[in-house]
């Protein structure tokens, strides 16, 4: 067939997977602002018509502004994506597009959704009664989980590829969508990354007033501004550790190399110790902390459980083992950090029914946004590296996949300058935006009256 | 007989041409925006197509998105093998995409006039790239220049070559036309008669444009793309006489300074086109290497993109005529 496999010296392998980690580890962090922001903005706009409040009114009208932008690239940067799936990918695609296309089809409608209320929403302010506006609001928020579900669950499908059957020249003859939709990996991959979205919209709000009252503002808007997007990503955090302690074993019973390298495991057996930092080198682990028996208990619940090692397969087949192990520890290290200091506010909350006053909670809530977008990373890192050789795992190479057009190394360059000025003139609009929050009355002036129809 | 993986193929051209009509007029506007002179004697046709594009050219781009993913999931090859031999001109319309649609919203939340102009050239200048390359894709797949396969065509001159650089310059030229045409419609509705002249003029001007690249392009057809003109001039000769018929009368009203009844007769005459390109290169998906039932994914993928399609017609119609109806009611009433 048109895509069957040929032996191919892979060129263009490491500019096409850099292009791609490029432009997805930008669009991944747009993504989760386009899923959770909307929400946080429904919060303050209910708190704002339900409690007649000007400050939650302001904050709602200021992060509209700031979501029309951050969607606004989102979009953009999300299209990029897919035509890299093609421009990068075709051996994926044409293989397995039958399957794998599935959820991205389902993914589109969501989107959709997603564009047109977002526009309304936008659009709405001042021209729709306030309900009724907020109410324009809501299929934002769905779509935006609705989104997240379809576009992970082809993500999941490449670790744990299900709903098809291959014929015996390699391409795909049978397709069952719900099979394709509903395969091992859907429900923790999904999970995951919807609470990923949620901190890392939450922190990364919440630092940005964070530095605010740092600088000296203490005013009840700041405070509004802080409480509404931490108490979110506050409640998220320790839901996002369960559920990565449920997805991380099932990585073990689903794909078992991909744990070995995230836990730096050689040698299957049992009494396998957690190892804190190091890597391998000349297969030994040089550096780190181990704690015996750990990794055994948490795959099991017992130190007798045996894990297989990277050994169990031939060095062709193991992923990059430090990258993977570095990642995972990363995020994990930035996950408990966010952990410990939502712990911090959840405590001071319940005893006083008011935010911390200690200046180092808000010294660490400013870096809190930065830990979630780098636990968020390293995340991708182990899910995406982790599961390499494989694209398709276990069925496809990503050698295999990539492009044999001439050119990926000079695209990967362009790419890379064209992400640096996106992602700096993204920063410097919206940290231009936040200053003329000074003149908050000047932008309400231009906007027209605070709220309500105009007629 | 039609088959499932037919019926699946004019979804896929259905929303092929909402997005060369809807968002081909926004890319237009862009171009618009990138002639309107200078800050002064610009900001008048550039808020007009601020105010526009603004609530809708997300949602109008969403069309691509949908295009792409029934593309790659109904036919996998297909888009496969488009997307590697086409690798250059993609990439470049994609990088328009990006600049494009984050300079628009840039330029919008800036103060600075000089930030305002660079973020307002981005996004100008980028319109105009953007169709142009996704504009050459089509006249190679059309020209029958796109070989099954993973990057088995010509890198070069897959898309450097007559139809493929007509075919660009008609998707910018028909983008500015029905973009002017709806400019002209919204200066109408703000009762800004000198803007209305404006638009009229350019889109009287890029209507003799259009015309004149396409009487060109029987030439440059005739002697680049044979089996595509034997097919245009062929079974497709209906829809192409019908596009002709359309686009004219349209020009005729536009110079009678009738507003009624423009924008869905500029709709049509691209509607036209695009099924006539499509119904003479039937039943080939690839001309030349690939047909529709050939590139077909299995039947459960077809399915499932039905059932999608039905759902997506349900959910998104409705929304799309609120956001268009609140979109056009609104501007109405701010600026009575």
């Amino acid at each position: 067939m048109f895509f069957a496999l040929d032996p191919l010296p892979p060129a263009n392998l490491l500019a096409a997977r850099d292009q791609m980690a490029i432009t997805l580890g930008f669009h991944i962090v747009l993504a989760c602002l386009g899923v959770a922001f909307p929400t946080l903005l429904l919060i303050a706009n209910w708190r704002a018509i339900r409690h007649d409040d000007a400050d939650a009114l302001r904050l709602a009208r200021r992060w509209t502004r700031i979501i029309a932008v951050t969607f606004a690239v989102g979009a953009v940067s999300g299209t990029v994506l897919s035509f890299e799936m093609g421009l990068l990918w075709p051996g994926l695609m044409g293989r397995f597009g039958a399957a794998y296309g599935i959820p991205f089809a389902v993914e589109g409608i969501f989107f959709f959704l997603e564009a047109i209320f977002i526009a309304i929403y936008i659009y709405g302010w001042d021209r729709l009664s306030p309900w009724v506006h907020f109410v324009s609001g809501m299929p934002i928020a769905i779509a935006g989980f609705g989104g997240t579900f379809s576009v992970v669950t082809a993500n999941a499908w490449m670790n744990q590829p299900a709903g098809f059957t291959l014929g015996a020249d390699g391409q795909v003859t049978d397709v069952q969508p719900l099979g394709v939709i509903f395969n091992n990996a859907t429900w923790y991959e999904a999970g995951h990354m919807f609470l990923a979205a949620y901190m890392v919209t939450g922190f990364l709000l919440a630092s940005t007033y964070a530095v605010g009252r740092l600088r000296g503002r203490l005013d009840r808007y700041t405070r509004l501004g802080f409480m509404i997007p931490f108490a979110v990503a506050a409640i998220a955090t320790p839901l996002q550790i369960g559920m990565g302690d449920i997805a991380a074993r099932a990585v073990y019973a689903d794909q078992p190399v991909k744990f070995a390298a995230m836990e730096l495991v050689q040698t299957t057996g049992p009494n396998q110790p957690v190892v804190l930092g190091g890597i391998l080198v000349n297969g030994q682990v040089v550096g780190g902390l181990k704690i015996p028996g750990l990794d055994s208990l948490l795959a099991g619940f017992n130190t007798n459980t045996v894990i297989q090692g990277l050994d169990s397969v031939p060095a062709a087949d193991q992923p990059p083992v430090d990258v993977v192990h570095l990642a995972w520890d990363t995020m994990l290290s930035a996950g408990f950090g966010l952990l410990a200091l939502a712990a911090w506010f959840g405590l001071t909350w319940l005893r006083r029914r008011e935010l911390p006053t200690s200046r180092w909670f808000y010294r660490f809530a400013a870096i809190a946004g930065v830990a979630a977008v780098v636990a968020l990373e390293a995340g991708w890192v182990v899910t995406e590296v982790g599961r390499q050789p494989w694209v398709v795992y276990g069925l496809l190479r990503t050698s295999d996949a990539v492009t044999r057009a001439p050119g990926t190394l000079v695209s990967f360059v362009i790419v890379l300058l064209v992400y640096v000025v996106l992602g700096t003139s993204t920063l410097l609009v919206l940290r231009a935006m936040s200053r003329q929050g000074g003149g908050e009355a000047a932008e309400e002036a231009r906007d027209g009256v605070p709220y309500g129809p105009s007629r | 007989m039609i088959s499932e993986a037919d019926l699946v193929a004019a979804v896929l051209w259905l929303g092929v041409t909402v997005y060369a009509v809807l968002g081909g007029a926004d890319f237009g506007a862009g171009l618009w925006d990138l002639l309107a002179g200078d800050a002064q004697q610009g900001e008048a046709p550039r808020n007009l197509i601020d105010a526009s594009i603004g609530p809708v050219w997300e949602a109008n781009h969403t069309w691509l998105i949908f295009d792409l993913v029934i593309l790659w999931s109904a036919f996998p090859v297909a888009f496969a093998s488009v997307m590697s031999t086409l690798f250059i001109p993609l990439t470049l319309a994609a990088f328009g995409i990006i600049l494009r649609g984050s300079g628009f919203a840039f330029r919008k939340y800036t103060q600075r006039l000089s930030t305002r102009r660079t973020f307002g050239a981005t996004f100008a200048a980028s319109s105009v790239i953007t169709p142009f390359f996704l504009g050459t894709a089509l006249g190679a797949i059309a020209s029958g220049r796109v070989p099954a396969g993973n990057a088995t065509g010509d890198p070069w001159t897959s898309w450097l070559n007559p139809t493929s650089i007509l075919v660009g310059g008609l998707a910018v030229a028909a983008g500015a036309y029905v973009a002017a045409v709806f400019l002209v419609a919204a200066a109408r509705r703000r009762h800004d008669a000198a803007l209305e002249r404006y638009f009229r003029q350019r889109a009287l001007a890029m209507g003799i444009v259009t015309g004149g690249l396409s009487l060109a392009g029987i030439a440059i057809l005739h002697a680049d793309a044979p089996a595509l003109f034997a097919g245009l001039t062929g079974r497709a000769l209906p829809l192409v006489a019908g596009s002709v018929i359309l686009g004219s009368t349209g020009l005729l009203m536009l110079v009678r300074g009738a507003a009624r009844g423009i924008r869905p007769l500029a709709a049509a005459a691209v509607t036209a086109i695009i099924w006539g390109w499509g119904v003479a290169q039937l039943p080939a998906i690839l001309p030349g290497s690939l047909t529709i039932d050939a590139a077909a994914a299995p039947a459960g993928t077809l399915d499932a993109l039905i059932v999608i399609s039905i759902v997506a017609a349900l959910t998104i119609g409705p929304s799309l005529g609120l956001l268009f109806a609140l979109d056009g009611r609104s501007r109405l009433e701010a600026h009575r």
